[in-house]
């Protein structure tokens, strides 16, 4: 991407972050509530079977091309990658839910989904102008280089602002879909949605260890 | 009798309940238990907890990973069906464009309404909340006192089912022997909250929801509320034997298919179905309530959504029960001679003084909280410790700057992960990835304190609704318009909270991004939004002042009776479904004794 088109998109995103300040939907404005233009077109609907489990591209087509596929596994993996405890995020289905999202219907998708599209379509660029490839063909080290000048909120250089916002929108989304899994469940720590015949609180050792007393008596 | 079609309608019953959420699902219950026969007018379709409530279904099984959207704006799982802030086809409006007077208007389409997905949360009100006005001069006096509401706050805490505990505290009433359920232990960061709040004179007691901890008592509960009548104790017996107690999974919100917690579809409906007495009419927009000669109501008219074509169905006596609003919108329809300006409405008071609950909150992440040993927090969902306004005695010496109290709720523990992931605190600005990322969620998960303010709003003139004259739903049937205005106790209510709650996560050595704004309105949510919308035909002492008498009677129509939030004559800042509950109790008492003695 040349430095004209980076600042178009520069423009776009910054536009993109003052729309996500406005309500997406409200009963504000004069006139009629959302509800009264019929609602979004192509959700799921007000009702919704919520017993069956869905999968990415159940509901709505998925977008991705298969440039940008390969370049979000990729950033996927350098945003979560594998270690001793879990896999890594692409590994886990990330890089279609992230598909999902950019390609849901509803206008919060829409609108970050732009965002997402455009960082991306910046990433490869400027992975390309650094480094004479796409990010998903740049070395692991190239990767991290590149990931690590957007991950400041306030980066020194206020033109990678936006790709700074970029990056967190797209950090956000792969954890959710990452710790939203079984594996990323376990890796964190989450050790609920288990019927249990008697809730016992927190452990005794671990209430004494925090200086704290359990009064409350059943 | 049971699920029925307009075709198969009984031709006249004893009573018409317009809704079957908490307040009509209480009042079928009282009447059907009783004899009465009731058809239940339901806008939603049918709706069935055992086999459409996603009990152990994870995020990741969900489209979106169960994040909100216009469709389900609580989430995937959240129980709604057919609502949320905008309910297609069926607008409303708001008078003014200015920041801070939109009124917003959650409604649910489905039987038993809004009980499948609250907060279960079930607070009695006190005896100052009864008589706020006698205290401050602010706001209105019920005419009915704590003593009058009280047996009634028995009844529906062994019914539905309340844990909790008695604290004698100030204006939080306790509960005679054997209404509550046993509470919950509290979490980890409910704990030392609990610790670092005594620190600053915050009492923090088990909060009551309308969760079982164990099985209710079957044996002694059915003859207590129906002596002498065997087959409803019997009904009652075999009901409560088939609820079975919470097993501490899965988020209350999205209903519960074992009715461990109380909803109207697994509480209320279950047994005045058993009793033959109760018709329910699913899909079924009530329109206009219609009147005969000597100006008694003598039914409603009501529009079958599957054929778009209208119907009426006739009665002794209707039970509104359609939530404050939507039942303010059924009278302001039902117009006709005697009543040009709206049905019940000689005082014009039909609409006035909606109010919401004062809502604001603040949060932070707590060291001492982190790297904790994984153990399971789901317990019984929600917060199992509360606040109850404890500032009493500032308040009265004028310390405070505003009226009225808040209570607060907690937001602690490692809950099932979904939506943005609040586990990743990016201490320095900087976004955390890579190795760090997994190492920081492992940290942080369940470092997070969350305090939400609930406080009591006073009933204001620039508060209300009223009919669109230019807007109809697709029914045709004109919709609301909402006027919203907080004063400045709601203001410097919301403002308070802020500061409250850092100076407490500070105590807890916690963080806080940022310092709250010492302006309230930037603090305050939005009308509406916490859903406790009460108010609109309030209950009073005399018609001029009031649209209902003390006994939720409209005083223009004495067989017609109010038994939502709409008789509200203030809203403290307990949470308004267990009132609720308890007065659709005693109105279809009262209902059934002026049935039997002929005077309806």
């Amino acid at each position: 991407m040349d430095r004209r088109a980076a600042i178009k998109w520069m423009l776009a995103a910054t536009a993109g972050a003052m729309l996500a300040k406005a309500p997406s939907f409200a009963a504000g404005a004069p006139g009629t509530s959302a509800g009264a233009a019929g609602g979004p077109a192509a959700g799921y609907g007000t009702d919704p079977d919520l017993v069956k489990g869905y999968k990415p591209g159940d509901l709505w087509p998925l977008t991705f091309t298969g440039a940008q596929r390969r370049e979000v596994a990729a950033l996927c993996d350098v945003v979560i990658p594998a270690d001793g405890h879990s896999p890594s995020a692409s590994a886990l289905g990330v890089t279609d839910f992230i598909d999902e999202f950019v390609s849901a219907p509803y206008p919060d998708n829409v609108r970050d989904g732009r965002m997402i599209l455009d960082g991306l379509a910046w990433l490869d660029g400027e992975s390309a102008r650094r480094f004479g490839a796409v990010f998903a063909e740049a070395s692991d080290a190239q990767r991290n280089a590149l990931c690590e000048d957007i991950s400041r909120e306030a980066p020194s250089n206020p033109d990678l602002k936006p790709a700074a916002d970029f990056f967190r929108r797209f950090r956000n989304l792969a954890a959710t879909g990452f710790y939203t899994t079984p594996a990323g469940m376990k890796d964190i720590g989450y050790v609920g949605n288990v019927p249990l015949a008697r809730f016992d609180g927190p452990p005794a050792d671990l209430v004494e260890k925090l200086g704290l007393t359990d009064e409350v008596k059943w | 009798m049971a699920f029925i079609t307009p075709s198969s309608a009984t031709a006249r019953y004893d009573v018409i309940v317009v809704g079957s959420g908490a307040a009509g699902g209480q009042a079928a219950y009282t009447l059907t238990m009783e004899g009465a026969r009731v058809l239940m007018l339901e806008a939603g379709r049918n709706y069935d907890p055992s086999s459409e409530t996603p009990m152990f279904q994870t995020n990741d099984a969900a489209p979106l990973r169960g994040m909100g959207t216009p469709d389900k704006p609580f989430g995937f799982y959240d129980a709604t069906v057919d609502g949320g802030w905008a309910v297609p086809g069926e607008p409303y409006t708001n008078a003014s464009t200015e920041e801070g007077r939109q009124f917003k208007w959650w409604r649910a389409r489905m039987l038993g309404g809004r009980t499948n997905h609250w907060g279960r949360i079930s607070l009695r009100n006190g005896p100052y909340d009864f008589k706020p006005r006698s205290r401050d001069g602010l706001g209105f006096d019920w005419p009915i006192a704590y003593g009058d509401v009280a047996p009634y706050y028995d009844k529906v805490e062994m019914l539905i089912g309340v844990f909790g505990s008695n604290s004698g505290l100030e204006n939080t009433p306790d509960s005679p022997e054997g209404c509550l359920l046993p509470p919950p232990r509290a979490r980890i960061g409910e704990l030392l909250a609990r610790q670092r709040g005594r620190k600053l004179g915050i009492p923090v007691i088990p909060i009551r929801r309308a969760v079982l901890t164990r099985p209710l008592d079957h044996r002694s509960i059915p003859a207590r509320f129906h002596p002498g009548n065997e087959k409803a104790q019997r009904i009652l017996a075999e009901d409560m034997q088939n609820r079975a107690a919470c097993f501490w999974a899965t988020e209350c919100g999205r209903g519960c298919s074992i009715r461990a917690n109380y909803q109207a579809t697994t509480v209320h409906l279950p047994p005045a179905l058993a009793t033959g007495n109760l018709d329910i009419l699913a899909n079924a927009m009530a329109r206009e309530v219609t009147l005969d000669p000597a100006g008694r109501a003598a039914g409603v008219v009501y529009v079958d959504k599957k054929t778009g074509l209208e119907h009426h169905a006739s009665a002794r006596a209707v039970v509104l029960a359609a939530g404050a609003c939507e039942t303010v919108r059924l009278l302001l329809n039902s117009k006709s001679s005697r009543f040009p300006d709206g049905l019940a409405n000689s005082s014009g008071l039909v609409g006035r003084y909606i109010m919401d609950t004062v809502g604001a909150d603040w949060g932070g992440q707590v060291p001492l909280l982190e790297s904790l040993p994984p153990h399971n927090e789901d317990g019984a969902g929600g917060g199992h410790v509360y606040v109850p306004w404890w500032l009493y005695g500032e308040q009265k010496a004028g310390k405070l700057g505003f009226a009225r109290g808040y209570h607060v709720e907690f937001g602690t523990g490692k809950g099932m992960p979904g939506g943005d992931p609040p586990y990743l605190p990016d201490p320095g600005g900087r976004t955390s990835y890579g190795a760090r990322l997994k190492e920081d969620a492992r940290r942080y998960y369940g470092s997070f304190v969350s305090f939400t303010g609930r406080g009591e709003m006073i009933p204001n003139a620039d508060s209300f609704c009223e009919i669109d004259p230019g807007v109809v739903d697709r029914w045709g049937i004109p919709v609301l318009r909402f006027h919203w205005k907080w004063s400045e106790h709601e203001i410097r209510q919301a403002a308070h909270m802020q500061r409250t709650f850092a100076d407490w996560i500070e105590a807890m050595g916690g963080k806080s991004s940022g310092a709250p704004d010492a302006d309230g309105r930037k603090a305050i949510a939005p009308g509406g939004s916490i859903i406790h919308e009460v108010g609109g035909t309030i209950m009073g002492g005399s018609p001029s002042g009031s649209v209902t008498n003390p006994w939720s009677q409209a005083w223009d129509v004495g067989n017609l009776v109010i038994a939502d939030g709409g008789v509200f004559a203030s809203n403290a800042d307990k949470n308004p479904t267990l009132t609720i509950m308890a007065l659709a109790w005693r109105a279809a008492d009262r209902l059934l004794e002026e049935m039997r003695k002929g005077n309806i």
